[in-house]
C-alpha cells in the first residue's frame, strides 16, 4: 500500500495537489450554487470542509464525484484534468464518497457488496466461495473485523461507513470525502473511526472531512476550508485559526460560544414530567427522570444508551414494559402517542427523515400535522388559520424560505428539523421532548432551534433534551447521563464537557 | 451502477426549489387538471366528427355506464393514497351483489334461497362489502402481510365464492331495492349519475378538507412522521380498506341493478382499468400523492376515448388493444411533458 501520489509526483518539486477546484460556478435556475469556489487539498492531509446548511458544501461533493457538472471552472486531480462525467470508472478508482446515507444494498452480503458488478469476471458464473475469499482478504487488509457473509443491513452504522471505505480503496481511489460521517455514531465509534482515518492517512491516503462537529475538526483534521453563501472565505492551518474565528467565518457573524445560553432556573415545583421505574425491553431499565415547569433536562449518553427507548417511551412511540410516566400528573395510555399529545406533550423523534415529516407535503401541513384540532370549525380544516399558524411557526423558527406551501423535501437539512420543531411546539406543549434536534444542522440553525427551546422554557414548559451534543447539553440545568440502560449519574450547575463526556462513555462518574 | 447517483444533493434541491416555488405549486395542481385539455380536446373532435356525438344522450350514457368503475376508481384512489392497494375490489364489486342475489331471489328460478325480503338487497350488499374491507384491514393492519398479495388471494377467493354460490350461472331477474339505483330517475338524469357526482363531491371535500382526509396523504406520504403526529395509523389503513370495500359494493349494486342481472364473472380483469385510470389521473402508486378530481379525469378520458372509438365504428375486437394503447400513451405523454415520475 503505497502512497499513490508518489507516482504523480512533478520532476523536483512538490507532488500536485490532489484535487485542485479552480473558480468552480454551478447555477441551479436563479440560484448559485456555488461561486467562484476555490479548494486545494494536498496529498496525505485530512482537510476539512465546513460550512453551513446550503454554503455549497453538497455543490462541490457532488462535482468532485463526478456527480454534476460545474457550469465555469476547472477540477484537476493530482495534476490531471478530470475525467469526463460519463466515465463513472475513471472517477471512482480517483475519488470516493462515504455519504450521510448508506450506499450500501442492504439485502445483499457484505461480500457482494464490496463487489457489485463486479462479483466475476464478465461472461463468467459468479463463484461465491472465491468471492467470500476475496471480501474477507479485503476486509482483512484494511483491518476491519466483519463477517462477509451477513447481510449488510445487520452491519451497524459504522461497520457499513467502514466497509464503504474499504470498497472505494479496492476501487483504487486514495481521495476519500467522508460527509458527515459521524452524525449517527457515538463517542467510542467516533473514537474509533478517527483512529482508522489516521491510520489510512499514514499509509498515503487523502480525506476530506465534512461535518458540522467543530470539535471533530479540531481533533482529527490538518487543514480547514471554509465556505459560506456559495463561497470560499478562507483555507488555513488548522492551528492557525482559533475555534471563534472559524465559528466567524462560517456565520459571518459573532455567534456568542461563551455566554450561558439558560433561562434562569426555576423554582421547585411539581414536576410535569415524572418517570419512575421505567423499564423497556432490554433497552433500559428502572429509570428515573423528572422535569419541572421551565427547567431544561438533558438525558444523555452513548446511542446504545438507552436514552432514546426512554424518550420513546415517554412520548408514546414504544410501549414501556413496567414503571410509570407522568405528565402533570397523570398517566397517558402507554404506547399511544395521540394520547401522549393530548396530555400536553410535544416532541421531535429521533430520525427527522423517517419520522420527522412528510417530505410530499407542504410546510404547514407538516407544522400542523398533529393539531387538526386548532383548525378545524365544524370538522372542516380551515387553511387560512393553517397558514397563519405555519407563518407564525416560522417566523418564531427563522425558517428558509418563508414560504408555508412549499413542499418539506425541497427544504435544506436545518430547515427541514426546523418544521420538525415547529410540529412540536404547534400545541404549546407543556412538556417538550427533543430527541437529538441540531443532529446535522449547521451552527446557526442549532442555535435557533436551541433557543426556540429555551423560550418554551421561559414560558414555563418543561424540555427534555435527548441528545449527546454537548452544544445542546450546554442548554440545560440538568443533566442525566445513561450507560448501557441505567442512568449513572446526574450534573446540574456547571460542569466540565469532560467530566459528563466520561460519564456518556461510563468511564467515571463524578 | 452508481450507487452514488440516488444521493440527493441538499443544496442542489434547495436552491432549484427556492426559484420555482411558484412553478413547483403550479405543477402540483396542474397535476390535477393535466387531462382536461386533452378531455375537452376529444369531446370537440368527437362533436366535430360525429353530429350525434354532442348530445345529452351520448353523455347521460357514457356516464351511467361508467358509473360503477368511476365508484372502484374512488375507492382504489383513496386506498392508494394512503399508501396500499386492494386489488380484490373487482371480486367484491361482483360478490357483494351476488350475496345479496342469492339470499333474496325466490328459490325456483334460479339458485336463490329466498331467505330474507327483497328490501334488504342493498344492506346485505353494503354489508359485504365493508365485511371484505374489514378482512383486507386485519391481514394487512392487523397479520402485517403485504397488501398486494392479501388483495390478491381475496381476489381469486372472492370470485371463488361468487362462481360457487351461482354455480357459475347468472343471477337474474333481480328484484326490489336492488334494481332502484341502476334504473331510477333523479331530477331528469340516471340516479347512478347522482351518486358518481355526490360520492366524488363527498370524497373531494373529505380529502382536502377534513382531518381523516389529510391523515391519508400524511399516512401514505410517511408512516412513521404521521405516527410520531399523532395519527392513528393503522385504524386510518382499516378505515379505508372498509370504505374502499363499501364503494365496490355500492359499484356493484348500480351496475347489477342497470343489468338486473349478476353475472359470476362481473368485475373479472376490470381492476386494471381501474389502475389504469387512477394513475393517469395523477394518483401515485406509492402514496401521498393524487387528488380525486383527476382520478374522475382519469377515469372520464378512457371512457370518452371508447365513446368515440364507438362512434368510429371501430370493431369490438380492438378495443382490448386500444384501452391499453391509450393508457401508455398517456403515461408517456406525462413522462415527457410533465416528468412525472412515481408511476
Amino acid at each position: 500500500m503505497t502512497s499513490s501520489t508518489e507516482q504523480h509526483s512533478t520532476v523536483g518539486g512538490h507532488p500536485p495537489p490532489i484535487v485542485e477546484a479552480v473558480k468552480v460556478t454551478k447555477r441551479f435556475g436563479a440560484t448559485t450554487a456555488l461561486d467562484s469556489a476555490e479548494l486545494t487539498v494536498e496529498p496525505g492531509e485530512i482537510h476539512a470542509l465546513v460550512g453551513r446548511n446550503g454554503a455549497g458544501k453538497s455543490t462541490l461533493v457532488s462535482i468532485l464525484t463526478g456527480l454534476e457538472e460545474a457550469d465555469a471552472g476547472a477540477v484537476a486531480f493530482s495534476g490531471r484534468p478530470a475525467p469526463p462525467l460519463s466515465d463513472r470508472h475513471a472517477w471512482r478508482s480517483i475519488v470516493a464518497c462515504v455519504y450521510q446515507k448508506s450506499t450500501i444494498i442492504p439485502e445483499l452480503s457484505v461480500a457482494e457488496n464490496l463487489f457489485v458488478n463486479d462479483q466475476a469476471d464478465a461472461g463468467r458464473p459468479i463463484s461465491w466461495r472465491r468471492l467470500r475469499s476475496r471480501a474477507a482478504e479485503l476486509l482483512a487488509a484494511w483491518e476491519l473485523d466483519v463477517d462477509v457473509r451477513v447481510k449488510a443491513k445487520e452491519l451497524t452504522v459504522e461497520q457499513r461507513q467502514m466497509v464503504e471505505i474499504a470498497r472505494s480503496l479496492s476501487r483504487g481511489a486514495r481521495f476519500i470525502i467522508l460527509d458527515e460521517p459521524t452524525a449517527r455514531l457515538d463517542a467510542a465509534a467516533i473514537n474509533r473511526l478517527f483512529s482508522r482515518v489516521r491510520a489510512l492517512q499514514e499509509q498515503g491516503v487523502t480525506f476530506l472531512y465534512i461535518s458540522h462537529h467543530l470539535q471533530e475538526i479540531f481533533e482529527l483534521c490538518q487543514t480547514v476550508t471554509v465556505y459560506r453563501d456559495a463561497r470560499h472565505i478562507v483555507t488555513a492551518p488548522i492551528a492557525e485559526l482559533p475555534r471563534a474565528e472559524l465559528v466567524i467565518a462560517m456565520t459571518g457573524e459573532q455567534v456568542s460560544e461563551t455566554s450561558d445560553p439558560r433561562p434562569p432556573a426555576p423554582p421547585p415545583a411539581e414536576p410535569i414530567l415524572s418517570v419512575r421505574g421505567l423499564t423497556v425491553g432490554d433497552a433500559c431499565r428502572d429509570v428515573d427522570v423528572d422535569v419541572r415547569p421551565g427547567e431544561i433536562v438533558g438525558l444523555a449518553g452513548a446511542v446504545s444508551s438507552g436514552k432514546f427507548a426512554v424518550a420513546n417511551a415517554i412520548v408514546g412511540l414504544q410501549r414501556p414494559s413496567s414503571g410509570t410516566v407522568l405528565v402533570e400528573g397523570r398517566a397517558p395510555r402507554r404506547g399511544d402517542v395521540a394520547k401522549a399529545l393530548l396530555a400536553g406533550l410535544g416532541f421531535v423523534p429521533q430520525d427527522r427523515h423517517r419520522e420527522g415529516f412528510v417530505g410530499g407535503m407542504s410546510m404547514a401541513e407538516n407544522i400542523t400535522m398533529a393539531v387538526p384540532h386548532r383548525l378545524e370549525r365544524h370538522g372542516v380544516l380551515s387553511t387560512k388559520r393553517r397558514t397563519e399558524l405555519a407563518q407564525q411557526a416560522i417566523q418564531r423558527l427563522d425558517i428558509v424560505p418563508p414560504r408555508p406551501e412549499q413542499p418539506v423535501a425541497a427544504l435544506s437539512g436545518g430547515n427541514q428539523q426546523k418544521v420538525v420543531m415547529a410540529r412540536a411546539l404547534a400545541d404549546e406543549p407543556r412538556l417538550l421532548v427533543l430527541m437529538t434536534p441540531t443532529a446535522g444542522v449547521d451552527v446557526k440553525a442549532k442555535q435557533t432551534l436551541m433557543d426556540t427551546a429555551a423560550d418554551a422554557a421561559r414560558n414555563g414548559s418543561g424540555v427534555l433534551v435527548v441528545s449527546d451534543d454537548l452544544d445542546d447539553l450546554r442548554y440545560c440545568h440538568r443533566v442525566v447521563v445513561m450507560f448501557r440502560g441505567a442512568v449513572v449519574g446526574e450534573f446540574s450547575g456547571t460542569w466540565q464537557d469532560q467530566q459528563l463526556v466520561a460519564a456518556m462513555e461510563g468511564i467515571e462518574v463524578s | 451502477m452508481t450507487d452514488a447517483l440516488t444521493v440527493p444533493t441538499q443544496d442542489a434541491t434547495r436552491s432549484a426549489s427556492a426559484g420555482s416555488r411558484t412553478a413547483s405549486i403550479a405543477i402540483a395542481r396542474m397535476r390535477d387538471f393535466a387531462l382536461v385539455p386533452l378531455i375537452i380536446a376529444i369531446i370537440i373532435v368527437g362533436s366535430v366528427l360525429y353530429p350525434a356525438f354532442a348530445t345529452r344522450a351520448t353523455f347521460q350514457d357514457l356516464l351511467s355506464n361508467m358509473a360503477w368503475i368511476a365508484l372502484m376508481v374512488v375507492a382504489e384512489s383513496l386506498i392508494l393514497i394512503t399508501g396500499k392497494m386492494d386489488l380484490s375490489l373487482e371480486s367484491t364489486v361482483g360478490l357483494a351483489p351476488g350475496i345479496a342475489a342469492w339470499l333474496t331471489l325466490p328459490k325456483g328460478i334460479n339458485h336463490g334461497l329466498h331467505a330474507i325480503p327483497g328490501f334488504w338487497a342493498i344492506p346485505i350488499a353494503l354489508a359485504v362489502g365493508a365485511a371484505i374491507g374489514a378482512i383486507n384491514g386485519f391481514l394487512i393492519v392487523r397479520l402485517r402481510i403485504n397488501a398486494f398479495i392479501v388483495t390478491l388471494g381475496m381476489l381469486i377467493t372472492l370470485r371463488g365464492v361468487l362462481t360457487g354460490i351461482s354455480k357459475g350461472q347468472t343471477f337474474f331477474g333481480l328484484t326490489g331495492s336492488q334494481m332502484y339505483l341502476g334504473s331510477a330517475t333523479w331530477l331528469g338524469f340516471p340516479a347512478s349519475i347522482w351518486v358518481v357526482v355526490i360520492i366524488f363531491a363527498i370524497g373531494i371535500f373529505v380529502l382536502a378538507k377534513t382531518r381523516v382526509g389529510r391523515s391519508l396523504y400524511a399516512v401514505g406520504g410517511n408512516l412513521d412522521a404521521a405516527r410520531a403526529s399523532g395519527i392513528r395509523t393503522d385504524r386510518v389503513v382499516w378505515v379505508v380498506l372498509i370504505i374502499g370495500g363499501l364503494l365496490a359494493a355500492l359499484a356493484g349494486i348500480i351496475e347489477s341493478g342497470t343489468l338486473a342481472s349478476v353475472t359470476s364473472n362481473m368485475g373479472s380483469g376490470r381492476i386494471f382499468d381501474v389502475f389504469a385510470a387512477a394513475v393517469i389521473g395523477g394518483i401515485s402508486l406509492n402514496g401521498g400523492k393524487g387528488s380525486l378530481f383527476g382520478a374522475f379525469t382519469g377515469v372520464l378520458l378512457l371512457n370518452l376515448i371508447f365513446k368515440v372509438l364507438t362512434f368510429a365504428g371501430v370493431p369490438d375486437q380492438w378495443f382490448d388493444f386500444l384501452n391499453g394503447a391509450v393508457i401508455l400513451v398517456v403515461l408517456i405523454g406525462q413522462r415527457i411533458v410533465g416528468g412525472r415520475t412515481d408511476q
